[in-house]
């Protein structure tokens, strides 16, 4: 008996394939593989003329099964599903050869590609011989978003869906909104105090309709998929009656505890009971229990006594939410790499070394300093060296470049000269300017007095021991020579890392981390909100190092797709589920506890095991253990891997 | 690694079937392509939906089959798509195990590997290091007829049904 007519259709991809594999050869190849009835090669498959001629095919040759070996399907499956859809062909009919990814652009010999895209091309015949037209079904979205922190990214991202109409649940970590960004001064390149632009977005988070704002609280766990996840959160107790308390900041002036305030980096004070920052949204103080003399020993009770509310509450317990959700975005953002790990800095020996997040606090007018650039002793510097690429182009720390470190060390040259009288020694690799408007900034600031840009990492920052004086040890590369300069205040500009639980995050999202530890993106250039877990975007710098602009645009982008999500109010789910077939089964339940999603139980009255389609999500684990060969991985059976498997194994 | 990349026609070449999983692996291995890694054409590369699909009669198969070794792929513990299939096939490693042992095939002809998708290095690394030792170990040889000899026990009852 004939098989299905199969057409082979093989993608030059321009010269990405062709260069490496001899497309002609694997034609004929292909031409002469069981039931194959037609086999060509094209420039480029996925264009539109690529996919006619499939869908010419289907029709003229009558297909019955298409194999395209192009790209990797992650890139390209959904394209030639929907030719195959459009030419009158199920698009589970269709099987792809991956030539590129996994062929042409790794292997060096052109002969050895050739013979490994023959082997791949069999296989994915020998499959596609097999495959059965599977039924998509769908089911409804929750038509509502979850945006996981409350920085500039999850905060824009949060306001494009709340500004279109459709519900937002933004979930911080912290008390307040507003994240890294909350903590600058002036912004490159404009000069922007970030307060200035970042505020009015943080109250219109909390004004919007739309949007439920929790802070304090942390994602706990994330079940489910696109469209239908269920999300339980963890409300930690403020300790303070939120609806009672009216932000008068009188329990913060009575407490008699103080302790370093993370948000001023550690140069300044917060109490025990405290709100990070005076322009907090919301604007609503929680009570750190570690710290807090009641929590410690029974009594004090000082913020309580004083409230004109009456709005602490020293029993409230946290709270465990769990909320529906059709997509969710992840805006974690970063953390400052921290420069005590290598002791050439003199990060945290020194008292005038500090990183370029503690520079700002102290350039900020609400900052402990009251917006003065002070030394440690109150006197104001004579001499600033601003180090680049502090933890960043370093391959003892992070490979990658921070992208920010540039401009804000040439925005912290000029604020130094705006405010105090020191002489300016910039440390510089390379001057990367990229952004709009950020070369023209670099050329304003250049052109200023006492700002000597030094082309040379800074070595090593030393101290004189009698006279505390510190000295910074440079190779000016420019020059030629080794020098040693002189300065009171040393400005590390530390570059962005990921967050230190980033790993923990990726877990509970289903995401993963690229090598560098960033939330990986599907596409590195064109799909760089997505993730492998579909309906889980990312946006800012949990992704990659981003400045303001690229992290706001990130942030719409996100938003963008996530409505896509919960417009379409219907998705799509696989059809490339278990089956069991019956007549094989013999009941013996050992797929049952195999099964992570609980989505087979026993039909006690034939004694078969049954798998429940719509709580089936395709992983095979029962398919892989079942002794009898009764359950059946749709589209991944054991008939078709094992055809595959002669298929990658017959190339001789 | 150049060594391993150049593939005369002429002498022996092993030959090394990987089964990954679509979400971490599989990725892992585009990405070792988009980076222009370069690995060892000897190693071909099947796509699963999750490591757990891999049952030991696949592993069987392709020893039978002209493989000389096998490169199960998932991903990492705690990371699975499927929230656990990677556990149930670090469990499943035992039968493989054993399974090999029975058939007289060297251990380290399989390997086990957990690959992210944003580990495009670590797959070259570990598909250059795999085709090297298999290289090392020689052709499977006499221990295949013994294979053929057992498919109807182990091969046919997957391969005949289903």
């Amino acid at each position: 008996m004939a098989g299905p007519r199969v057409g082979v259709y093989l993608c030059h991809c321009g010269s990405n394939i062709a260069d490496k594999v001899d497309m002609d050869a694997l034609r004929e190849f292909a031409a002469a593989l069981p039931d194959v009835v037609v086999a060509r090669d094209y420039k480029y498959m996925c264009s539109d003329p690529g996919q006619d001629l499939i869908k010419a095919d289907i029709k003229e040759h009558g297909l019955e099964r298409v194999v395209v070996a192009s790209c990797s399907p992650r890139m390209h499956e959904p394209t030639f599903k929907r030719a195959c859809l459009a030419g009158g062909l199920n698009p589970y009919l269709m099987e792809m050869a991956n030539i590129r990814e996994q062929c042409s652009w790794v292997t060096t010999d052109r002969e050895a590609a050739t013979r490994k895209a023959k082997a791949l091309v069999h296989s994915a015949v020998n499959k596609v011989r097999l495959l059965e037209p599977l039924q998509e079904s769908s089911v409804p979205v929750e038509p509502r978003v979850l945006v996981v922190g409350g920085g500039i990214a999850g905060i824009e991202a949060a306001l494009k869906i709340a500004e279109a109409g459709h519900k937002v649940v933004l979930v911080e970590r912290e008390p307040s909104i507003g994240g890294n960004m909350a903590k600058l001064d002036k912004t490159f390149p404009t000069l922007d105090c970030a307060a200035c632009i970042l505020t009015p977005k943080m109250v219109s988070v909390a004004q919007n309709p739309n949007i439920t704002l929790l802070t304090y609280s942390e994602v706990e766990k994330v079940e489910g998929f696109v469209g239908n996840f269920t999300v339980t959160i963890r409300k930690k107790a403020r300790s303070v009656d939120e609806k009672l308390c009216n932000g008068c900041g009188t329990c913060q002036e009575k407490c008699p505890i103080k302790v370093p305030n993370e948000f001023e980096e550690g140069l300044g004070m917060r109490k025990a009971i405290y709100t990070p920052f005076p322009q907090a949204v919301p604007n609503k103080p929680v009570i750190d229990r570690a710290n807090c003399t009641y929590y410690k020993t029974g009594k004090c009770r000082v913020c309580e006594r004083f409230c004109p509310p009456q709005a602490i509450r020293f029993d409230q317990e946290d709270e465990i939410l769990t909320e529906r959700f059709g997509a969710i975005i992840v805006a974690t953002g970063y953390k400052l790499f921290d420069p005590s790990v290598a002791a050439q800095w003199g990060y945290g020996r020194y008292d005038n070394v500090i990183t370029g997040l503690q520079f700002e606090r102290l350039c900020n007018a609400s900052g402990p300093t009251g917006g003065k650039i002070l030394l440690k002793d109150g006197r104001e510097p004579k001499a600033v060296a601003i180090l680049h690429c502090v933890g960043s182009r370093d391959k003892n720390y992070n490979e990658y470049c921070s992208r920010i470190c540039c401009m804000t060390s040439v925005k912290f040259a000029h604020l130094v000269r705006e405010k105090t009288g020191a002489k300016v020694y910039d440390l510089y690799m390379d001057m990367r300017t990229f952004g709009k408007q950020y070369e023209e900034f670099y050329n304003r600031v250049v052109a200023e007095r006492d700002i000597y840009f030094i082309r040379g990492k800074g070595a090593e920052v030393m101290q004189d021991p009698v006279t505390g004086q510190l000295l910074v040890r440079v190779e000016d590369t420019l020059l030629g020579v080794f020098r040693e300069i002189p300065v009171d205040m040393v400005i590390l500009n530390a570059g962005i890392s990921p967050r230190p639980d980033a790993q923990e995050v990726a877990q509970k999202f289903g995401i993963q981390r690229s090598a560098d530890g960033f939330f990986l993106e599907y596409h590195l250039k064109l799909e760089p909100m997505k993730t492998a877990n579909e309906g889980v975007f990312v946006a800012g710098t949990c992704q990659s190092p981003k400045d303001i602009p690229d992290t706001v645009a990130q942030g719409a982008g996100a938003a963008a797709e996530a409505l896509k999500v919960i417009l379409l109010g219907q998705v799509a789910v696989t059809p490339t589920t278990a089956e069991v077939q019956e007549s094989l089964c013999s009941g013996c339940r050992v797929c049952i506890p195999l099964c992570p999603y609980s989505a087979i139980s026993l039909d006690e009255a034939k004694g078969v095991a049954v798998v429940n389609q719509a709580l089936c999500k395709g992983c095979g684990t029962c398919a892989a253990s079942c002794p009898s060969g009764a359950m059946r991985a749709k589209h991944f059976d054991n008939r078709q891997l094992l055809a595959q498997i002669e298929g990658v194994c017959a190339d001789d | 690694m150049t060594d391993e990349t150049k593939t005369p026609a002429t002498e022996w070449e092993p030959k090394v079937v990987a089964f990954l999983c679509n979400w971490c692996s599989y990725t892992g291995a585009d990405l070792a392509g988009i980076s222009r890694l370069k690995y060892p054409a000897n190693l071909r590369i099947i796509r699963v939906m999750c490591s757990g699909r891999v049952s030991p009669a696949f592993v069987l198969k392709a020893f039978h089959d002209g493989a000389d070794g096998v490169l199960v792929g998932g991903c990492h513990p705690g990371d699975c798509h499927y929230l656990e299939g990677n556990y149930k096939t670090l469990k499943r490693r035992l039968v493989f195990e054993r399974l090999l042992e029975q058939f007289g095939i060297e251990p380290g002809r399989l390997r086990l590997e957990w690959i992210s998708g944003g580990e495009g290095e670590k797959f070259a690394r570990v598909a250059t290091e795999l085709v090297k030792e298999v290289r090392a170990l020689g052709p499977l040889g006499s221990t295949r007829e013994r294979l053929a000899r057992a498919d109807g026990l182990t091969l046919r009852a997957e391969g005949g049904r289903a």
